[in-house]
């Protein structure tokens, strides 16, 4: 008998890494052969990817499935127009506190909401959005209703000329994505990873394994919440406004994003990018027609939950057997795989109704 | 005409096949065991029967008709009824409310409240008691109480012994006989070999989701059903 | 006195929470399906009285004739022909689907009836009120939306304690399966209990309708109310509910005493305090 072995890539992964880089290295010259519309779209392709990454990995994998994520997109943006216009933080340095700070509201917030299960989890959540939000309206220094601005002074810390400053916001947009998803792609190949896997396929199961349920749950909570604040603070210096309505917006940072995963396939890593894809085309087609849009937006999600829960990846990968992420493990014997390829780590989420081989 | 009878009926649950081209047929009025060991697929097989696993419609022929797509609710109103495994009484209601949703669908027959409780004198004095906090023979027997309140012309009993003592399943058995003599059909499904073939007229062993033997009470081999029930 | 006014008005508001509750905890109680849509379909039950109103020349009170029945078969509808679907895969498509559904009626309220805020009209009603010896006035119309919340809880009890359509919803809610077994159907069961939900929300939102201006978007922090209504009571007891109502209530009675604008603000807090130190809820039933 052959040797068996352990395995991670696919060919077609390979062949897509050599594609994405490329596209990659087209979009960072973007600022030489683009226009600034060009640049402002990318960054909020970015931008949106991040977030729909970050959704993705909380409830696609750890089945956390919050609908208050805008509460830390908010919580860094705040952060981030406190820390520059009332303390003078560089803006650089508040960049980098702001994901922290969110992350660490999260851990009491945690300690709140984790008390609640499934669906009851997720309005909790929102809830704890809300608080944020009105706490931002009540509060003098943050600007109440109203919310702040920034100063021209900060604004020109990242680049005296206008030109220079789109192209810096773009590039860090960019940059921030890569990292994201850099982060996001690690912890799902670790161990931690497969801890996910397993709690979301059966928590009393991997429990009684040694996962560590609650840590692995607090932990991943947190690292969204942080890398969700950063993105938060980012989204809002190329803004240059913020209010406790936009901030803590459930319709912007949280609606879209889960319409994103859901499209595009949630509990795959190629599902966020092909929703975000997908959302940012049907914008350009059809934002004009106003609230028909948003319904067709719901419509589609609904049709896509009920007939496809896979999401448009999951109907391709399912079809031609495709793997761009390489993120499980496979055994292979030679060339070939030694088990009928496990399905789709998305099939789970939505598991065969549990009638157990009762005999 | 056989009152049931499947004809190569196979079942999946998702991507596993628990059973594989069974045929079994039932008389009007007979009891019949199905025995053998765990996930021999004996509990999918009354699963396939009353419904609630789908199969193609003509693997299952219940009267002469076709039901094999139908939902567990409609048979229960042309006269199949289950006393599941493990009883799986409600636990939100009481005794008597169990029993009293047996009769939910109105089929006319003999089974009534005050007969049940003549039936299992037991189940009398707990009617109002929570359905949890009967003890398992007691709640085997309100569980087919259940059951025969919907008057079925077919009976399915799956593990009527699972977890009882000795005792207990002697009484239970004791109360077939009460149910056989109203005309009803009865199949059972045990694990217990004796129990089984002593309630029966005929039964099919079932081994690995196939039928491995069948025999009558009073011509089989001892030997032949060991193996059979084992698979040597 | 100050202080009993406060607990007055709170306790009265909690009426109304109670009642915002009702379709929430049924939904969940028989089909453990938490409705994000909750909060928008009562917006649109409001809407659909404004409809009501319009073309019969009713008043709300007697439009309820047509509103009810209406509303009834429209969650009939809903659970047979959508929500049945979702109830199958797990945690996610129940949730994900009412929240499209959310999104959908939120934006077809903006298509059909603009941004602008409505009410509905009755009359002086709306603002009378009965002095109490110690000079304390209590509101007319938040007495009787109290009345209703006791009047419709009780009914329910008495639906789910004494009738055989009770029984076999709690049968259903225990062991779906179980209940086809005996010859229940649990498809038509569950549209059923969505109708009757739908049907309580409907009163609650005519109610609501009445004293409150309404728009398209007031739908999710109905949602949320109701919510920190059933957690704060305990699920699965619907007295419970109309308790946890009555503290959300009372909670933000206090805020709105302090400032008007922390009324909200002091009703979450409520909330998270009591998820904190009673995560189960006030009156817990064991059973989830």
């Amino acid at each position: 008998m052959s040797q068996v072995q352990v395995e991670r890539g696919t060919r077609a992964s390979r062949i897509f890494s050599v594609a994405a880089i490329a596209v990659l290295l087209g979009l960072v010259a973007l600022p030489w052969w683009g226009g600034p519309g060009d640049m402002r779209l990318v960054a909020e392709m970015s931008y949106y990817l991040a977030l729909a990454m970050l959704w993705n990995l909380l409830a696609g994998y750890a089945g956390l499935v919050s609908v208050g994520q805008q509460a830390f997109v908010g919580l860094g943006a705040y952060a981030f127009f406190y820390l520059t216009s009332a303390l003078g933080v560089h803006v650089y340095g508040a960049m980098a506190l702001a994901g922290p700070f969110a992350g660490i509201i999260s851990i009491p917030v945690a300690f709140a909401v984790f008390r609640l299960r499934g669906h009851y989890f997720a309005i909790g959540t929102w809830v704890v959005a809300e608080i944020f939000s009105l706490g931002a309206s009540l509060i003098e220094e943050l600007g109440a209703g109203s919310g702040m601005s920034l100063t021209p002074a900060i604004v020109h810390q990242v680049s005296a000329n206008r030109d220079g400053r789109e192209t810096i916001e773009y590039w860090m947009s960019l940059g921030i994505c890569a990292v994201i998803f850099a982060v996001v792609y690690v912890i799902l190949r670790s161990r931690q990873g497969l801890a996910l896997t397993a709690i979301r396929d059966s928590e009393p199961a991997s429990g009684s394994l040694g996962v560590n349920v609650f840590r692995t749950k607090l932990f991943i909570y947190v690292a969204t919440a942080t890398c969700t604040g950063m993105v938060g603070s980012l989204i809002f210096l190329q803004k240059l406004r913020l209010s406790p309505e936009a901030g803590f917006s459930v319709n912007d940072w949280t609606v879209v994003v889960i319409f994103m995963v859901v499209v595009g396939g949630i509990g795959t890593i190629e599902g966020p990018i092909i929703g975000m894809l997908i959302y940012i085309l049907l914008r350009e087609l059809f934002s004009d027609f106003g609230s028909l849009y948003l319904i067709l937006m719901g419509v589609i999600a609904v049709a896509i939950m009920l007939k496809a829960p896979g999401g448009v990846w999951g109907l391709i990968s399912a079809r031609y057997d495709l793997h761009l992420f390489p993120v499980s493990r496979r055994l292979m014997r030679g060339d070939t795989a030694v088990t009928p390829d496990q399905s789709e780590n998305s099939r789970n989420l939505n598991s065969r109704p549990t009638k157990h081989t009762v005999q | 005409m056989s009152l049931l009878s499947t004809q190569g009926l196979s079942a999946f649950y998702g991507d596993f096949q628990a059973l594989f081209g069974i045929d079994v047929s039932v008389e009007e009025g007979e009891t019949i065991a199905i025995i053998g060991a765990n996930g021999a697929g004996k509990s999918t097989f009354l699963r396939a029967v009353a419904g609630a696993l789908a199969t193609r419609p003509e693997m299952v022929e219940y009267d002469g008709q076709p039901i094999g797509q139908r939902t567990p609710h409609e048979l229960v109103r042309l006269g199949i009824a289950m006393v599941p495994e493990g009883r799986r009484l409600f636990p939100s209601l009481t005794v008597e409310e169990n029993l009293a949703l047996g009769g939910y669908c109105s089929r006319p027959g003999p089974w009534s409240l005050e007969r049940v409780y003549a039936l299992f004198p037991a189940l009398k004095e707990l009617r109002n008691l929570p359905a949890p906090s009967l003890s398992g023979g007691q709640q085997q027997m309100a569980a087919i109480g259940r059951a025969l309140m919907c008057n079925p012309r077919l009976l399915l009993c799956d593990e009527l012994s699972l977890g009882l003592a000795p005792v207990v399943i002697q009484n239970i058995y004791d109360c077939l006989g009460a149910i056989t003599a109203e005309g009803t059909t009865v199949i059972i499904v045990e694990q217990d070999i004796n129990r089984a073939i002593e309630a029966s007229s005929r039964f099919y062993c079932f081994q690995e989701g196939r039928i491995g033997l069948t025999a009558t009470k009073e011509g089989f081999d001892r030997e032949a059903i060991t193996a059979a029930y084992f698979g040597l | 006195m100050e202080w009993i006014n406060i607990l007055v008005q709170g306790c009265l508001l909690g009426g109304l929470y109670g009642l915002f509750a009702i379709g929430l905890s049924l939904s969940f109680g028989i089909m453990r399906l938490v409705n994000i849509a909750h909060g928008d379909l009562i917006v649109l039950s409001a809407y659909v009285a404004l409809i009501v109103v319009e073309f019969t020349g009713l008043d709300p009170i007697s439009g309820l004739l047509v509103i009810l029945p209406t509303m009834f078969l429209f969650g009939y509808a809903l659970q047979r022909g959508l929500l049945n679907f979702t109830l199958e895969g797990g945690l996610l498509p129940p949730l994900l689907v009412t929240f499209g559904i959310s999104v959908i009626i939120q934006n077809g309220l903006l298509l059909g009836f603009g941004a602008y805020t409505h009410r509905l009209k009755l009359g002086a009603i709306e603002t009378q009120s009965i002095v109490f010896p110690g000079d304390m006035a209590v509101g007319v119309f938040p007495l009787i939306t109290f009345g209703v919340a006791v009047l419709s809880i009780g009914g329910l009890q008495l639906l789910f304690y004494k009738t055989t359509l009770g029984r076999a919803f709690r049968a259903v809610s225990d062991d779906a399966d179980t209940a086809e077994l005996l010859g229940i159907n649990k498809r038509h069961l569950f549209a059923l209990a969505m109708a009757i939900a739908m049907a309580f929300t409907a009163l609650a939102a005519v109610l609501f309708a009445i004293r409150t201006n309404f728009d398209p978007g007031a739908g999710p922090i109905r949602l949320i109310l109701a919510f920190e209504a059933v957690i704060i009571g305990g699920l699965g007891n619907m007295w419970g509910t109309l308790v946890g109502g009555i503290v959300l209530g009372i909670a933000q009675a206090v805020g709105a005493a302090l400032s008007p604008t922390w009324q909200i603000l002091a009703g979450h807090l409520a909330f998270i305090v009591i998820l904190i130190i009673r995560p189960s809820g006030l009156f817990p039933r064991t059973r989830d």
